[in-house]
Parts: C-alpha cells; sequence; structure tokens
C-alpha cells in the first residue's frame, strides 16, 4: 500500500505541476485526499506491519499520521479560499499546490520509515517541498526567507548524515550494518558509548531545525511568516513532528544504553532553553505569525522536557504533541483572516477584531485559551502531567524556572491577542472591510474542539497507540 | 599514499582560510575534489566496480570541474567583487585554522578504539570545523555556498572512513552533495542575482524581531 500511496501522490504532484487549469487541478487534490484519508486507515488496520523494507507501521508512526491527514483537509481548504482572495497566477497556483502534495506525502512517509538513512531522505524532501512553499508570495523578503530555511536546513541535514555515519561505526563495531531502528534497539547495549555520543549530539543539533527547538529554530521561524498561513500551519504542526519523531525514535535506541541519564539532560537543556528564548521573543515580537511560531517552539521545549523526564512525562509529551498540531494549526488558518481584513500583520495595524469577524475573533480567543493551557485545553491536562513527571524526576530546579516562563509567555501572548481582539486599530479605516462568512473559520472551531474534545474524553483507541508508541522506554 | 594526500587536503584548509579572492577560493575546491578522487580511489577499490566508477566520477566531474565551473559562472554573471570579505583578519583565521586541526587532533588521540582510521578522523572534524568557521566569517552569500560546499567534503571523507562496509552510506552522502549544491547554486543563479546584487548577507536582514 504504501508503495501505491508514494507512486500515487507522486504522479498527482506531477500533473499538478505541469497542468495549468484550475478544475483539473482542484479535482486532482480532492484525489490526492481521498488516496491521504485510505492511506491512513489502510495503516491504522495493518498495525506492525512491515512494507518495501523499509518502512514499518507503529504506533506512533499512526498517531501522527492520523493528526497530519486531519490536519490535511483544512490545509487545501484554507489554500483554496486563499487563491480564491488573492490574485490567482496558475503557474503559482500549480507549484503551490504541487509542493504541498509533496511535503505531506514526504512528511508521511517520514513518520512511517524504519529506517534512520530513510527518514532522513524523506526530511531533506520536505525541505526541499517546503521552500517552494515559503518562496510563493515571490517578493524580497520571501525570498531572504527561503534562502535563510534553505540554508539552515541543509546544514542541519549534513549534521545529521554525519551523526549517522558515526552511528554507523558504533554499529559496526557490534557486528551488524542494518541501520533500521529495529536493529539499533537490538545492539542498542554493545553500541561503542563514544561513538553514540557523538551520533546523538549530531543528529539532535541537526534536527532541531525541523523540531523547532534551540539551537537552529530561526530558519524555521522565518519560514512560518513568510509562506500563506494554510501552509504556515502545516509547517507549525505537522513538520515539527517529523523533527519530533527523528529525535524520538533515536533517543529511544539512548534510553536503552548507560548515556540515557546524559541524553535526558542534553535534552533538558536544549528543552528549557527553547522556553526560554520563546519567552524572551514573545515579549519583543509584533508580527502575529511570528509570535504563534515562538509559540511552537516554547511547546516543543516543554515536549522534551517530559521526554527528558521520563515516567508519565512520555505519554504526556504524546498527547502534548497531538494538542499542540491541532491549536497551532487553526490559530494559523484563523490568521489568514486576520491579515485579509487589516492587510497586515503586525499588531500595531490590528484591534477591535470582534467587530468584523465575531466567529474568527472566537477562535482566536480559544486558540489563545489553549496555547496557553488554560482549562478546558486539552493541553492543560498534558501540561499537567509534564511537570508532574519533571517533579518525579527531581528537576525541582528546573521545573521552576519554566513555569516562571510560562508566566511571561502567557503575559505575552495575552497581551498581543487582547489587544487584537478589543481595543480599536490606530488609523484603520474600516469602510471597505471584508465580509468574512462564519462558515470559514468552522474548521478552527472543529481543530480547537478536538483539543478539547480529546483531553477530556480520549478514546480508548488512542490511549492504546500512546502506550504501545512508548512501550519500549525503561519505567 | 592515503595519508600524503589527506594531510594536503588539511594544507588546502589552511589556505583556504587565508586566501583573498574568490577564484582563490574555487581553485582550492577544484584541488580538493582531485585529492577526494586520489583517497576514494585507493580506500575504495574493493567495492563493486559500477558503485566505485560512480564514486569518483562525482569527485572528478561533479567536485573538481562542474562545481568550480558553475561557482564561476554565478560570480561572472552576477558581477560579484572578487574579493572574499572576512569580518576578521586572515591572520586570525589562520590562527583559528590550526587551532582546530590541533583540537581535533587531540580529540582524536583520546578516542582508544582501532575500527576507524585515525588520521581520516582528524581531517573530517577540521574540515567540518572549517566549514563552519569560513560560514560564520565571511560576508558574502557565495562564500556561505563555499563553506558549505567544504562541509560536503567532510562528509564524503568521513563516509570514506566506513565506506568499505557500507557503500551504500557513501552513495547516499553523493547524492544529498549534488542534491543540494544543485538547489543552492540554482537558486543562487536564478534567484538572489537578481534581486540582491552584490550578494552580501547585510541585505538579508529584513526578517527578525
Amino acid at each position: 500500500m504504501i508503495a501505491i500511496y508514494l507512486t500515487g501522490a507522486g504522479i498527482i504532484s506531477g500533473i499538478i505541476f505541469f497542468n495549468r487549469h484550475r478544475t483539473i487541478n482542484y479535482f486532482l487534490v480532492f484525489i490526492f485526499l481521498i488516496l491521504q484519508w485510505a492511506f491512513t486507515i489502510y495503516s491504522y488496520t495493518h498495525l506492525h506491519s512491515e512494507e518495501l523494507s523499509f518502512f514499518r507501521i507503529d504506533a506512533l508512526a499512526i498517531i501522527l499520521l492520523a493528526t497530519l491527514s486531519i490536519i490535511s483537509i483544512p490545509a487545501f481548504y484554507h489554500s483554496y479560499i486563499y487563491f480564491l482572495k488573492h490574485k490567482e497566477i496558475p503557474r503559482q497556483r500549480a507549484i503551490y499546490f504541487s509542493a504541498m502534495v509533496v511535503l505531506i506525502m514526504a512528511m508521511s512517509a517520514a513518520y512511517l520509515s524504519s529506517h534512520i538513512a530513510v527518514t532522513w531522505v524523506f526530511i531533506e524532501l520536505t525541505t526541499l517541498s517546503a521552500s517552494a512553499l515559503v518562496y510563493h508570495r515571490r517578493n524580497i523578503r520571501s525570498l531572504e526567507g527561503t534562502w535563510k530555511y534553505i540554508f539552515v536546513c541543509s546544514i542541519s541535514i549534513t549534521l545529521v548524515f554525519i551523526g549517522i555515519l558515526f552511528l554507523s561505526i558504533a554499529l559496526q563495531q557490534s557486528g551488524s550494518t542494518d541501520l533500521s531502528f529495529s536493529s539499533l534497539l537490538a545492539h542498542a547495549s554493545s553500541l561503542n558509548e563514544f561513538w553514540m555520543r557523538l551520533a546523538f549530539i549530531f543528529v539532535f543539533t541537526g534536527l532541531t531545525v525541523k523540531a523547532g527547538l534551540v539551537p537552529m529554530y530561526t530558519a524555521g521561524i522565518d519560514a512560518k511568516d513568510k509562506a500563506p498561513s494554510p501552509a504556515g500551519a502545516l509547517f507549525s504542526s505537522a513538520l515539527m513532528n517529523v523533527g519530533f519523531i527523528g529525535i524520538f525514535r533515536f533517543y529511544e535506541v539512548v534510553a536503552q544504553t548507560s548515556l540515557r541519564v546524559w541524553a535526558s539532560n542534553l535534552l533538558i537543556i536544549a528543552g528549557a532553553l527553547s522556553v526560554f528564548v520563546a519567552a524572551v521573543y514573545m515579549l519583543k515580537v509584533k508580527n502575529i505569525k511570528r509570535m504563534l511560531a515562538y509559540s511552537s517552539v516554547e511547546h516543543m521545549g516543554i515536549i522534551f522536557l517530559g521526554i527528558a523526564a521520563g515516567g508519565i512525562g512520555y505519554y504526556a509529551a504524546i498527547l502534548h504533541i497531538i494538542f499542540h498540531a491541532f491549536t497551532k494549526a487553526g490559530m494559523f488558518f484563523q490568521v489568514g483572516q486576520v491579515y485579509r481584513i487589516y492587510k497586515s500583520k503586525n499588531i500595531f495595524d490590528t484591534g477591535n477584531y470582534f467587530n468584523y469577524n465575531l466567529a474568527g475573533a472566537l477562535v482566536l480567543l480559544f486558540g489563545f485559551l489553549c496555547a496557553a493551557a488554560i482549562p478546558p485545553s486539552g493541553m492543560f491536562i498534558s501540561e499537567f502531567l509534564i511537570f508532574r513527571s519533571l517533579f518525579e524526576a527531581h528537576y525541582i530546579f528546573v521545573l521552576v524556572i519554566i513555569l516562571i516562563l510560562l508566566a511571561v509567555i502567557i503575559w505575552a501572548f495575552g497581551k498581543n491577542i487582547f489587544k487584537l481582539l478589543f481595543t480599536p486599530a490606530v488609523n484603520f479605516k474600516d469602510e471597505n472591510v471584508e465580509n468574512i462568512k462564519w462558515h470559514e473559520s468552522s474548521s478552527q472551531f472543529i481543530l480547537l474542539g478536538l483539543v478539547i474534545y480529546l483531553g477530556f474524553n480520549p478514546p480508548p483507541q488512542m490511549l492504546d497507540l500512546i502506550n504501545e508508541a512508548i512501550k519500549n522506554f525503561p519505567r | 599514499m592515503t595519508n600524503v594526500l589527506l594531510i594536503t587536503f588539511i594544507i588546502t584548509l589552511v589556505y583556504i582560510g587565508i586566501a583573498k579572492r574568490l577564484l582563490t577560493y574555487i581553485k582550492i575546491l577544484a584541488f580538493q575534489g582531485i585529492l577526494l578522487f586520489g583517497i576514494a580511489f585507493i580506500n575504495l577499490i574493493e567495492i563493486n566496480p559500477l558503485n566505485l566508477i560512480f564514486i569518483l566520477l562525482e569527485t572528478i566531474i561533479f567536485k573538481t570541474i562542474a562545481v568550480p565551473w558553475f561557482l564561476n559562472y554565478v560570480i561572472r554573471k552576477n558581477k560579484i567583487t572578487r574579493e572574499a570579505e572576512p569580518y576578521l583578519h586572515n591572520f586570525f583565521s589562520l590562527i583559528i585554522i590550526t587551532v582546530i586541526i590541533v583540537l581535533s587532533y587531540i580529540l582524536s588521540s583520546a578516542i582508544v578504539d582501532g575500527s576507524i582510521n585515525k588520521i581520516f578522523f582528524v581531517v573530517a572534524l577540521s574540515t567540518l570545523f572549517t566549514g563552519l568557521y569560513i560560514i560564520v566569517t565571511r560576508r558574502k552569500l557565495i562564500t556561505h555556498v563555499m563553506g558549505y560546499l567544504v562541509l560536503e567534503n567532510c562528509v564524503f571523507i568521513l563516509s570514506l572512513a566506513v565506506g568499505s562496509e557500507m557503500p551504500m552510506l557513501v552513495n547516499t552522502g553523493i547524492l544529498l552533495d549534488i542534491f543540494v549544491s544543485v538547489l543552492l547554486l540554482g537558486i543562487f543563479v536564478n534567484k538572489i542575482g537578481d534581486v540582491i546584487k552584490d550578494g552580501d548577507v547585510e541585505q538579508l536582514k529584513s526578517l527578525r524581531d
């Protein structure tokens, strides 16, 4: 099935690229969505099966694949609206949708791959397709964003490759040449400590560019800012999960060895620094999209703190990554509507959003509550469990600092969101304001509703999958 | 023989640190391609001939001829001035690169393990850090790309060190090399050059908080 999926997505993307006809274009996108969902359902029913010898359908992959498939429907719908409202050039539309199809395909394949080099190849493919989306507006700023994104991603992906080479040295010493994750897990105890240390440092540093952690988070911020908001929604949710799954699977191997404490300290440092960086920039930032991007950096930091703390933290981190993807995707879709009303992303040019778009303003309000982990948000539960795991693992000092930083972030985030919602905008003439229909916001209500519903009432299938995904970690 | 080539490679790193003109950088990159050709030829002679030919062609055609020619073309097409314009004086670059090499040597001596040839490891680490150093201390975008190409050579040397056991990794590394170089240089030729004339990083500072 994965062979059908990959070739199907490749063919669809190719036809969209060369075809300039509007109806055919959207028809093909529709076919791709059906393919994506058929593939997701097939994967769910064929858990633990191995395909093409490099792909294995496991629980974590299913969770993230389903998250991606849910987000991809509104992503295409809002792209459709985006092209309806902006000047539509057939060539640019073709490149946009073709790149988006490749991006979703590459992300799905990266989730499912069971071989570290194959994961690496598909992560490289996400860089290529994502940069086509970042360059969509074709002005000097988007060129700058694209250049930075490609350059930083290329360096990072090279670092990951160097890490894989070190890993292969370690593996050769234990008498194997198979770089699949299951073989790594089997050989974990006999791997040379020194090479594993080097490999983990390089792979982790390189993958932070996708996961959005310190030190390589910068390129992702520019990309989310400059890409059209439906693409930004994918970058800020599913694409960050690609980086997450890469680090997670490698950490799973390292956690079996004596390096576990060292590696978890590394994750704690990176996670805490990410929250710190997010707090500093949230105070300063004036662009709504960049603010949301920094909020994603904060959440990724919290997720890796949970992974590092262990215990209930593993469970909570995976729960958190699902909720974060839904929340951030919903908010990014809404920012597209904000931009259509004010023609600006700057917080100073916007305001009194309740007057112009009631449904959208409610989305932003609920989105803020969800992202700040205030009940009834599901993130409240996962974040609370992560704090508990930090407490149980005796990282009290880290926990106190994180709580203080989170208070700063909530204050800065709330200040900007409430300015946007309630304070009248300066020098804003509201005669020709576009009237945005409420149903354009409905997809975001569904996503945010999922965050709340899944937090209170998680279906048993999801809990089984999460417990299955973390079963390899030592208790 | 491998050792001689590898040591020559380290000397080219020192030279690239003090080079003043872009043309010198290009020549050094081409020369590094020839050195890598020799190293690959000696080390991988036992692997599958078809694979060996692919690797050798990559070093000689891609690294030694195509990329330098392409860089030259980019510089001429975009009328980039020929000075490299480092932020630091070349004397400091010389010292820093020497320190990098010495530190890599000390680090590799600390590893008591015979599975990998030590000199490969020293050269690869020095190349890695020199590449990163060139990226952060040069002002022009084109020199950033050149720093990245140096980084790619590090990947190549390192993959040669493990390559006789896993030729698959060498091939993947080469594909990365070709793919990213074409992508970076292609964007450079078509887009950056048309918009930003001198290709200076100072002009790419509008996206920030």
